[in-house]
């Protein structure tokens, strides 16, 4: 029973809703329906008076109808599906594989020399540079954009853990040796907790980064997802599909980081932002 | 009882050229109370980091016995627990009810009752520091250092806050090390105080004070053994 009352109020946070405070939740939803109704209300204006050409961007009309049409035959949700199975499945092993990495990197000074450069390297070359390699080695589809976001994802993931270890204050560690806290205890009970606060927030720069590199993954290395269908419909010239394509990605990339978002706001997380 | 004894000869230590401790010599005996003074920079916190085991002495012989725990100059509390997770740290292994017990019984001590579930976050400098003591004094360590503890705190919360640790020690006692600025803080709860000189540190005054406690600040003892410690000190009213 104690769960309801605290799922209540995580589900009225998702939905930017503040019981105590009405004017918040109106002003959460009313400023951004008024930024996309003024952008939305220009895009009609310009195209319907003609300075917008439908040869450089569609007519709101048209993408409403490649919406329709996409949702009808079923290879919207198709690709949405592709697609966010690729971003799953690629995101996950690169949270499970990068976290406990990163961790170790910042304990264990032998790793973190080992390992730090070729890391780094990594991180500067930008995953796009694999596709040849991704596409010879696993061929065109779902391995090849799933290993394109983990070589992009797991490094970032790593040492932004590792810089998270580096940074907990030398204190916590005393206190762990006065009170008993050594070995798997010291990495469960002691630096995993001291990071997560700065975890949240590296996981959500990775689900952005999942999604910029999912997206240039499909194009080249795809044959079905988002990514794919704006490559696709750029081919066929049909610039409305490409915008339902971007548009889809975007909405699904705000939803993902917000989900994120909520775990700021878990109980042993949070005081990394109330402090 | 406590257990904890302390015994060091000729120790010193620097952080790479910079000497901060030298020939330090002391030796404290089981359930003995000792308060340290000096000037700021001294070296106090690095005695307390060696006295605990957190750093080794570069020179010296250092022997200790029993347990230790810190109360950390800086906010030495896990962010991340409530009141009573970091309160239940303090404590050796037991079953769940037992522990529960413990806990509340320790809230009740520092007159936290109430804020059990809270986060340090959401707790005063004050109210901190006590959940630290009490963490350190919950189970059974047997030297308890105290680095400035009360430092952050209002004269008079520093003065409640006193007694209550008199209180504790009374119920559960302990050897007790502790580092302040507040030189009547160290005569009014020491049984002995040492004073260290400016870097590189050395002991270069000790006073024995035989008052019987409870102890008032306003006290002639008390009071006579803060002018001994400030004349030492180099004060001149
Ligand atoms: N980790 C460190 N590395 C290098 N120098 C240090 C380190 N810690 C302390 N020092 C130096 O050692 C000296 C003593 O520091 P310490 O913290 O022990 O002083 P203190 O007496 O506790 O001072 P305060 O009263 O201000 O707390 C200072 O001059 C400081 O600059
Ligand atoms: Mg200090």
């Amino acid at each position: 029973m104690a769960q309801c009352p605290e799922l209540c109020r995580i589900v009225l946070h998702f939905l930017a809703l503040d019981t105590k405070n009405i004017r918040n939740s109106i002003n959460s939803w009313l400023y951004p329906s008024l930024t996309f109704g003024t952008l939305l209300l220009l895009w009609w204006l310009a195209s319907s008076r003609g300075y917008l050409s439908e040869q450089f961007f569609p007519t709101p009309g048209a993408f409403v109808t490649g919406f329709r049409e996409e949702v009808a035959s079923g290879s919207l949700l198709r690709d949405t599906l592709a697609s966010l199975s690729r971003v799953a499945a690629g995101y996950a092993l690169s949270v499970v594989v990068g976290v406990p990495l990163g961790m170790i990197l910042g304990t264990v000074l032998g790793a973190r020399l080992a390992l730090l450069p070729l890391l780094n390297f990594l991180r500067s070359l930008s995953p796009l540079a694999w596709i040849p390699f991704a596409i010879f080695w696993i061929g065109i589809g779902h391995g090849a954009v799933i290993f394109l976001i983990v070589i992009a994802a797991l490094p970032t993931i790593a040492l932004s853990t590792m810089a998270a270890v580096a940074g907990i204050p030398k204190v916590y560690f005393r206190v762990a040796q006065d009170y008993d806290l050594t070995g798997v205890h010291r990495l469960t009970r002691v630096i995993f907790p001291a990071i997560l606060p700065q975890l949240v927030t590296t996981l959500r720069v990775a689900m952005g980064l999942c999604w910029l590199v999912m997206v240039a993954g499909e194009m080249l290395a795809g044959n079905t997802g988002l990514g794919y269908l704006i490559h696709d419909a750029n081919n066929g010239l049909r610039l409305d599909l490409i915008v339902v394509g971007m548009v889809v990605i975007g909405l699904l990339g705000m939803l993902c980081d917000r989900l994120l978002m909520f775990l700021t706001r878990l109980p042993g997380i949070r005081w990394g932002y109330d402090r | 009882m406590s257990t904890g004894s302390i015994r060091i000869k000729g120790l010193s230590h620097s952080y790479g050229a910079t000497a901060v401790l030298k020939d330090i010599h002391l030796d404290v005996s089981p359930g003995e109370f000792v308060a340290i003074v000096g000037p700021s920079g001294s070296g106090k916190s690095t005695l307390l980091s060696l006295l605990s085991g957190y750093l080794k002495p570069t020179s010296g012989v250092l022997e200790r016995t029993g347990t230790t725990r810190t109360v950390h100059q800086a906010d030495g509390l896990y962010p991340w627990l409530t009141v009573e997770g970091n309160l239940a740290l303090g404590l050796p292994k037991l079953d769940a009810s037992a522990r529960q017990r413990a806990v509340t019984d320790m809230v009740g001590r520092i007159g936290l009752a109430g804020f059990e579930k809270a986060f340090p976050h959401a707790l005063s400098g004050g109210m901190r520091q006590r959940v630290e003591i009490g963490r350190a004094l919950c189970g059974g360590t047997d030297v308890l250092m105290l680095d400035e503890p009360f430092s952050a705190l209002d004269y008079l919360t520093r003065l409640k806050m006193r007694s209550e640790l008199c209180r504790l020690l009374e119920d559960q006692p302990r050897t007790v090390i502790l580092v302040t600025h507040d030189i009547e803080e160290a005569t009014q709860l020491a049984d002995r105080v040492l004073v260290l000189s400016e870097r590189p540190a050395s002991i270069v005054y000790e006073l024995k004070i035989d008052v019987p406690r409870p102890r008032d600040v306003t006290a002639p003892g008390v009071v006579d053994a803060t002018k001994a410690v400030l004349k030492a000190m180099g004060y001149k009213p």
